[in-house]
């Protein structure tokens, strides 16, 4: 049970690790797809090209899609772009940052298979077979163009009839692989590299505001699944009261005066005072017009639904130390005691 | 049993990720089955298009209906639509979100299956080995043979010992070149279908998102709702037994004459909480009649009404109380705990 509790409580503070954990295991399938993946290079003028190029560069499309796709925080990004603004003001640095982070996470499954592609060399050789200069190669010299062309072409297939004794398709083949995973390794060291300086740099550029709005971003996300839960809560001690009243409507001799006892003191918490499907709707709609303004001390009251937030957080300008308030006097956002 | 309920909240409350597995599953299944799958060409000139395309477009239908079918929401789905109105109204757009998301879940399989062929390539391979361009690829000139034999000798190009044509057109060639085609056609669906998916998850926050929290929500409670309502029928079903039988073996013990007290007798308490239990339905007319105004009409989504109603005592009521009995004040458990 502690375990479950435990695994339970995980998933719901660190969503940053579960993000890498999807991110990895993109870019393992990225292989995997790439070595199950038959290659088979046309081996004709104007096709191998083609070939070679798309699959180079269409997976690498689709896997970062699905990168972006898979990933929970572009909807919550999205929407946090989209609102309303009602009584809370949005802050583009946030969204700046959960879009960078997301971009970084959904590029690495197509950097992992460019660079395979590139180490493996089939692409390379039969994109490029057609452009080498055949004056390098003995047995390509002194043949008319279109000669050249078709003998260049059918290079990187092995058992082609034409091929199967030549010993200058070898040379170019290697000569070309070799090309392919320079390019390749010379890639994953430049990768590596800005990696590096981007992360080791980065404290020295605006610390605080970079932990600030990684804080925000990550209330934002953590916001957005505790409202997914409370609503589920919500959802089934409704339906738990709806159909008792139901079986309660059957009766005919027995009168009642309370039904929502003893039990009634956990199931009105969580029902919070929303019981009928026009308040539900009332308060789905203004949460996503107008959120309220992050400022939980003044929740004790509770407020009645439909009423404007926008004037809530005037008593706090005074009495919280803001450190935005140093940037936003008038425009004050959110108030933290962080 | 906290074990349980534990688990049961984190799969409610990520329903996604419970659904999205058993997509990934059927997804991997559908990879499989082709794997698996016996691909046998006809290798006869118009019988190669008929199976060719058969078993690229025949399995995906299937796998389409196979994940409505093993969707468990596609019967509450029915029943939403179907049912009488009766006191509450049906929404339209609550219906349209349950279908869209299971046909989106549906479609994953079959667009698996449909890319894991293309890029295999060979059913392209068998449906067009017929339309091969033989004046770029190979020797048209070779002999003047007629439509009807030339269709002849290309439909057996999937089929490598029993091909006659090498002189008209090289073996090897006709299959990179069609397996060429075909994985870039394969590879372009992907890349859609990850396109389309992409737009339909980023572009949804843009429009209609208040819309879309509100049909979340109620068709999560009508699962939710349907789901109750068999547990309390469950339970009265079970306490109605109990009860029944007890009087059976009363009434027995009566008839047997007074002097065999053998069974033991109940505390007044357990056998009242028993009674409780049935919520004061307690023949089977009763029971019938309960069903049956369940289906027919559905309670209002309002519990605030009832309560009011409630403190007024029992507005509604035709029957007049049984005389000589005050309001009685009682206050009832009604339900155990899910």
């Amino acid at each position: 049970m502690d375990r479950f509790r435990m695994i339970f409580q995980y998933f719901q503070s660190n969503s940053e690790s579960v993000m890498n954990g999807i991110c990895g295991l993109l870019a393992l399938a990225s292989v995997k797809i790439y070595t199950s993946f038959d290659f088979n290079c046309p081996c004709l003028p104007k096709y191998n090209t083609a070939y070679g190029m798309g699959i180079m560069f269409v997976p690498p499309i689709a896997l970062f899609l699905c990168g972006l796709i898979v990933n929970r925080q572009s909807v919550v990004m999205l929407e946090e772009w989209k609102r309303p603004t009602g009584g809370r003001k949005k802050d583009l640095a946030i969204i700046r940052y959960m879009c960078s982070s997301i971009i970084q996470r959904a590029m690495v499954a197509p950097i992992v298979w460019i660079i395979v592609t590139l180490l493996d060399g089939k692409c390379f050789i039969c994109a490029f077979s057609g452009s080498i200069d055949p004056e390098k190669f003995a047995g390509f010299a002194n043949l008319t163009q279109m000669q050249t062309q078709l003998l260049l072409s059918k290079v990187p297939c092995k058992d082609d009839e034409l091929m199967r004794n030549n010993t200058s398709r070898k040379a170019v083949s290697r000569y070309l692989r070799c090309w392919s995973q320079a390019l390749g390794w010379s890639i994953l060291l430049l990768l590596i590299v800005v990696a590096f300086l981007a992360r080791w740099l980065r404290p020295c550029f605006n610390q605080a505001a970079f932990v600030q709005t990684r804080y925000w971003s990550n209330y934002i996300d953590m916001e957005q699944k505790i409202f997914e839960e409370t609503c589920c809560e919500h959802a089934r001690d409704f339906a738990n009261k709806c159909i008792l009243h139901f079986f309660e409507s059957m009766r005919k001799e027995i009168k009642l005066r309370h039904f929502n006892m003893p039990r009634g003191e956990e199931e009105a918490d969580h029902l919070r005072g929303i019981t009928d499907q026009e308040q539900v709707n009332k308060l789905l709609k203004s949460w996503y017009s107008g959120k309220p303004p992050l400022d939980v001390s003044q929740t004790t009251q509770r407020q009645p639904l439909g009423k404007e937030r926008a004037c809530t957080s005037v008593p706090w300008v005074d009495t919280v130390n803001n450190r935005w308030a140093a940037a936003q006097k008038a425009n004050v956002s959110r108030q933290t005691d962080v | 049993m906290d074990k349980f309920r534990m688990i049961f909240q984190f799969l409610q409350s990520n329903q996604e990720s419970f659904m999205n597995g058993i997509c990934g599953i059927m997804a991997l299944a559908s990879a499989q089955m082709y794997a698996a799958f016996d691909f046998n060409c006809p290798c006869l000139p118009r019988y190669n298009l008929a199976y060719g395309l058969g078993i690229l477009f025949v399995p995906p239908l299937v796998l389409f209906l196979l994940g409505f079918v093993m969707n468990n929401n596609v019967s509450m789905l029915a029943e939403e639509w179907k049912r009488p109105t009766g006191m509450r109204q049906k929404d339209p757009a609550v219906l349209r979100y349950m279908f869209c998301s299971m046909a989106q879940r549906a479609m994953i399989a079959p667009a698996v299956w449909i890319s894991v062929t293309l890029l295999d390539g060979k059913c392209i391979l068998c449906a067009f080995s017929t339309s091969v361009p033989v004046e770029k690829l190979g020797n048209l000139s070779y002999t003047g043979l007629s439509e009807k034999e030339m269709k002849r000798i290309l439909a057996r190009i999937p089929c490598k010992e029993i091909y006659d044509g090498q002189q008209l057109i090289p073996n090897e060639v006709a299959i990179r070149y069609l397996r060429c085609i075909s994985q870039a056609l394969g590879w372009s669906f992907v890349l859609l279908m990850t396109m389309l998916a992409f737009l339909v998850r980023s572009l949804r926050p843009c429009f209609t998102q208040a819309a879309f929290l509100k049909s979340k929500y109620w068709s999560h409670y009508i699962d939710i709702e349907r789901k109750l309502f068999d547990e309390t029928c469950t339970e009265h079903a079970k306490s109605f037994a109990k009860v029944c039988i007890q009087q059976f073996f009363e009434a027995m013990n009566k008839d047997m004459g007074m002097g065999h007290p053998h069974l033991p007798e109940k505390t007044p308490s357990e056998a009242g909480e028993e009674k409780e239990k049935l919520l004061g339905i307690t023949d089977q007319g009763t029971m019938n009649k309960l069903l049956k105004s369940w289906h027919k009409c559905k309670p209002p989504l309002c519990l605030q009404q009832e309560l009011f109603q409630n403190r007024n005592g029992w507005a509604g009521e035709s029957q007049p109380l049984s005389p000589g009995s005050l309001p009685k004040r009682e206050i009832i458990a009604y339900y155990s705990r899910v």
